[in-house]
């Protein structure tokens, strides 16, 4: 499994990840290591089986839709790196 | 008498008698905290002062009758991924140094519950991605037998706390090994429990279908005691499953005549260190002569097992961790000049370089292209996987492998080869992907005088089955009794 720096810097945008230029080749290299490893997943016999959703499969699990307060607001909005007004604060996107 | 040295169902029965109090206890704990932290490093936060005013406050009310619970002044150590109200939760990782969660995992209100006392939360590799402790953004846990080796991980500040005597037990969380492989390289017991039978709400989500929280303790009975108080059903968490409530402890006779034991063949090839070998083999002669009935047995998933496991976990980690934007907690960066900039810097910067190159694994087997190569691949292996356990269950009760390949290894051994700490949680991931129940106790030493660990694994939601095999090899052999951690330099 070859893996060009393009294709590294694309997925490292996917997941809004940075790469310095000299971490590129590291980068690369644990990604085809781990994914020629992972490829044995193709030699398994699995023709015919279903593909899992976990480790359990249970599907639709319902509860109620009741409305529930969190009264802590403060504790919640304390944990952000900025706020103002009781709202999160982001640079302006327009 | 040595308190710290004492199981829980020890001090239970001590504070029963009125030979000790919960002050004394708690006081044990923060000198010896004091006295062995120092060289374990197991704690990213020591709730040592509250603790100190919980136990004088607890014990006026447990002797005026206000509260009745016999856990009741018990303390204990939180890994650093449980949500703890009022006390920082920073899956040892720069992102959350500074995160107070404004509420408590479902675990912790079972444990305030019962008005135990937090000793405070557990170092632990980032987000839970290891099996050294070593990707720890703040310290390397040191193992208490040897402290030139590692705890192993990630539950490795969870596993070191309770090997040297820092906390009388302990809460862990495994997604792959997580909580047995530490238990393993500290000689102590780990139990995952059955996917769904401990809520996960509250847990900081690695891999959601695979993650579970359990019991790190001294011996069986301590583990059985912990999973009672923080087994049950939660409407917070719609993966946990409304089973029937049990007495664990109840299930501990000490007896394990007619069991029926398979040992997986392919568990002990190649790769596993020959000392292990041997101890799992003395250890399975030792259940031969308790009357089990022990076989060979073929369970041909091991490495589809494995190779499964990084996709699925890494998948599922890159989207857990999207949640870390840099705008409602965690870490922000000072450098940007727009939003999108905010977004990836706050990430580089606050993820270390194992978080990064799981989440980049993760959107590869995830992004247009690959998707039907590797994680769909993946999640009909796990169908795969699940089927041969069941063929094995219908044959056997329980399965016994060795937890790890190896007993604890050497700090800065593993760090910079990926791929080696990855193909050593062969033993265990295979029990997350089928969401069994698995536990690991100690079986006896190598020839430095490190813990092996045995790995018993049992069908779902018959966590009975595997505590008291555990169990009445545990009786058995003494563990306990014969070593100990001797902090070697």
């Amino acid at each position: 499994m070859e893996v060009s720096e393009e294709e590294i810097l694309h997925i490292a945008n996917l997941a809004r990840l940075k790469l310095k230029k000299e971490e590129i080749p590291e980068y690369i290299k644990n990604l085809q290591d781990i994914l020629n490893f992972a490829n044995v997943v193709n030699e398994a016999p699995i023709e015919g089986l279903n593909t899992a959703i976990g480790a359990i499969d249970n599907y639709n699990i319902f509860r109620k839709d009741e409305v529930k307060i969190f009264e802590d607001n403060k504790a919640l909005l304390e944990n952000a790196p900025e706020q103002e007004d009781n709202m999160f604060k982001i640079p302006k996107v327009i | 008498m040595d308190i710290t040295e004492l199981t829980v169902h020890e001090l239970q029965e001590k504070l029963e008698k009125k030979e000790i109090s919960i002050t004394e206890i708690v006081k044990a704990y923060v000198n010896r905290i004091i006295e062995k932290e120092p060289d374990v490093k197991a704690f990213v936060t020591t709730l040592t002062e509250t603790a100190l005013e919980q136990a004088t406050e607890i014990e006026k009310k447990v002797n005026n009758g206000e509260i009745t619970s016999k856990y009741a002044g018990i303390p204990i150590g939180i890994k650093d991924n449980m949500c703890t109200k009022g006390i920082k939760t920073t899956c040892s990782s720069k992102m959350l140094e500074n995160f107070i969660a404004p509420y408590d995992a479902t675990v912790i209100e079972k444990i305030n519950n019962e008005n135990m006392i937090n000793l405070g939360k557990l170092n632990m590799d980032e987000f839970a991605m290891g099996a050294s402790t070593e990707y720890s953004a703040f310290k390397k846990t040191a193992n208490p037998w040897d402290l030139n080796k590692v705890p192993g991980g990630s539950s490795g500040g969870s596993a070191a706390a309770v090997a040297a005597g820092l906390v009388p037990w302990a809460l862990g969380s495994d997604t792959g090994g997580s909580i047995r492989q530490p238990a393993s390289f500290c000689g102590v017991v780990g139990l995952k429990p059955t996917y769904g039978l401990v809520s996960r709400y509250g847990l900081v989500a690695f891999a959601s279908s695979l993650d579970q929280i359990g019991p790190i303790t001294k011996d069986v009975r301590d583990s059985a005691m912990l999973l009672n108080i923080i087994a049950g059903h939660d409407e917070k968490d719609t993966t946990s499953i409304n089973v029937e409530k049990k007495d664990y402890t109840k299930a501990l006779k000490n007896d394990v005549k007619g069991l029926k034991i398979g040992i997986p063949k392919e568990y002990f090839g190649e790769g596993i260190n020959l000392e292990v070998k041997q101890a799992l083999e003395q250890a399975i002669e030792e259940y031969k002569k308790m009357g089990a009935i022990v076989e060979e047995c073929s369970v041909p998933i091991a490495e589809y097992a494995l190779a499964t496991y990084y996709i699925i976990a890494c998948a599922e980690a890159s989207s857990n961790l999207g949640r870390f934007d840099g705008i409602r907690y965690g870490y922000r960066t000072p450098n940007y000049e727009n939003l999108k900039d905010i977004f990836v810097n706050s990430r580089t910067e606050g993820f270390g370089a194992e978080v990064k190159r799981r989440i980049i694994l993760g959107t590869y087997v995830l992004s247009s292209g690959y998707y039907d190569a590797y994680y769909k691949k993946a999640q009909q292996v796990r169908t795969l996987v699940k089927k041969e356990f069941d063929k094995a269950f219908e044959k056997y009760d329980i399965l016994i492998t060795p937890t790890s390949p190896t007993v604890a290894f050497n700090i800065g051994q593993r760090s910079n080869n990926p791929l080696e700490m990855y193909l050593a949680d062969i033993c265990t991931v295979s029990v997350n992907i089928a969401g069994l129940p698995g536990i690991s106790i100690p079986c006896g030493v190598d020839s430095q005088g490190m813990p092996i660990g045995m790995q018993i694994i049992g069908k779902h939601f018959d966590e009975e089955t595997i505590l008291n095999a555990a169990y009445t090899y545990e009786q058995k052999i003494k563990f306990r009794d014969k070593y100990k951690p001797e902090f070697k330099n």
